[in-house]
């Protein structure tokens, strides 16, 4: 089964990546982006018997910084 | 001192490990013992343990988190625990924030770019093991070359390191974005430093600064007392 992972920053933290990407939009000429935040979405492709507590702790341990971001699991029906 | 017993563990994408190294043989006068990131196991009895600056794993996922979870971190933190030194410089800093050795977080640097020049950093705290050779308040030029040494903590850490002393170095211009313009921070015990600065690229003249190598010999001098 596929799992998404989305690992984004904190309300808070200042995301220079975001702030590029907001500013070479405007360069392109797109009206009316208020914000942009940079994230990352990581897929894996686990058993069925990988557990809801499994994930979590894989996001935990590695996927995501939780000193400066969050996440969330999703899971994708086949 | 001949019998310091140092170590500077290589990750893939590790290149300031030499340099590293160098600095410690000329400092303390022994070569030290070369770890690899796949070792399970530290040498015995170390005095000094280095993890260095480079792009280790290519920065993928986080600057540093993949070297984080490499075998030879369990080992680095089990030492840092028994109170054996452990410096992290650059990409090392990385390591040791990413392993939980460190409070904090090194985000990309504020205006995006890479940043490799010579920067003026004060000496905010000269009563640690790193910096006893130090005075505090004392002006260095050292070199930087990173794109991720923003440091960010909450405010809470960031009052919490300040009140502890644990802010061992600071930015004495703005640099990368740092929270309050911190370069360097100590764990709580003192023996873990992590600092985005490079002291093993100022350890002579012939290099453009020396004033990097007082680290070396403070943790050197720490250990005999002197």
């Amino acid at each position: 089964m596929k799992v998404r992972v989305f690992v984004n920053l904190k309300n808070g933290v200042l995301d220079p990546q975001g702030r590029a990407i907001h500013h070479a939009l405007e360069g392109l000429g797109f009206k009316g982006v208020q914000d942009v935040r940079a994230g990352r979405l990581i897929e894996l492709e686990v058993d069925d018997s990988v557990s809801d507590a499994a994930l979590d702790e894989m996001a935990r341990k590695l996927l995501a910084n939780q000193v400066i971001e969050n996440y969330r699991i999703e899971r994708v029906a086949a | 001192m001949s019998g310091f017993r140092s170590a500077v563990v290589t990750f893939p994408g590790s290149n300031c490990d030499r340099d590293m190294a160098v600095a410690l043989e000329q400092v303390s006068g022994a070569a030290p013992f070369r770890v690899w990131h796949g070792d399970a196991d530290l040498p015995q009895r170390l005095d000094f343990i280095a993890l260095p600056g480079g792009f280790s794993y290519g920065d993928y996922l986080r600057s540093g988190a993949m070297a984080a979870r490499s075998p030879i971190m369990r080992a680095v933190s089990e030492a840092a625990a028994r109170g054996v030194p452990v410096l992290g410089v650059c990409n090392g800093f990385q390591v040791l924030t990413e392993a939980g050795l460190l409070p904090g977080a090194l985000m990309r640097n504020a205006g995006i770019r890479f940043v490799c020049r010579e920067v003026a950093l004060t000496v905010e705290n000269s009563q640690s093991l790193f910096t006893a050779r130090y005075a505090t308040g004392q002006q260095l030029r050292v070199p930087i070359a990173h794109h991720d040494g923003n440091f960010f903590a909450d405010a809470e850490t960031l009052d919490r390191l300040e009140g502890e002393g644990r802010v061992a170095f600071r930015y004495g211009e703005p640099v990368n974005g740092s929270a309050r313009e911190i370069a360097g921070v100590l764990n709580a015990a003192g023996n873990v430093l992590g600092m985005m600065p490079h002291p093993e690229r100022a350890i002579e003249p012939a290099l453009g600064s020396s004033d990097g190598r007082a680290l070396f010999e403070s943790a050197v001098g720490s250990l005999v007392g002197a």
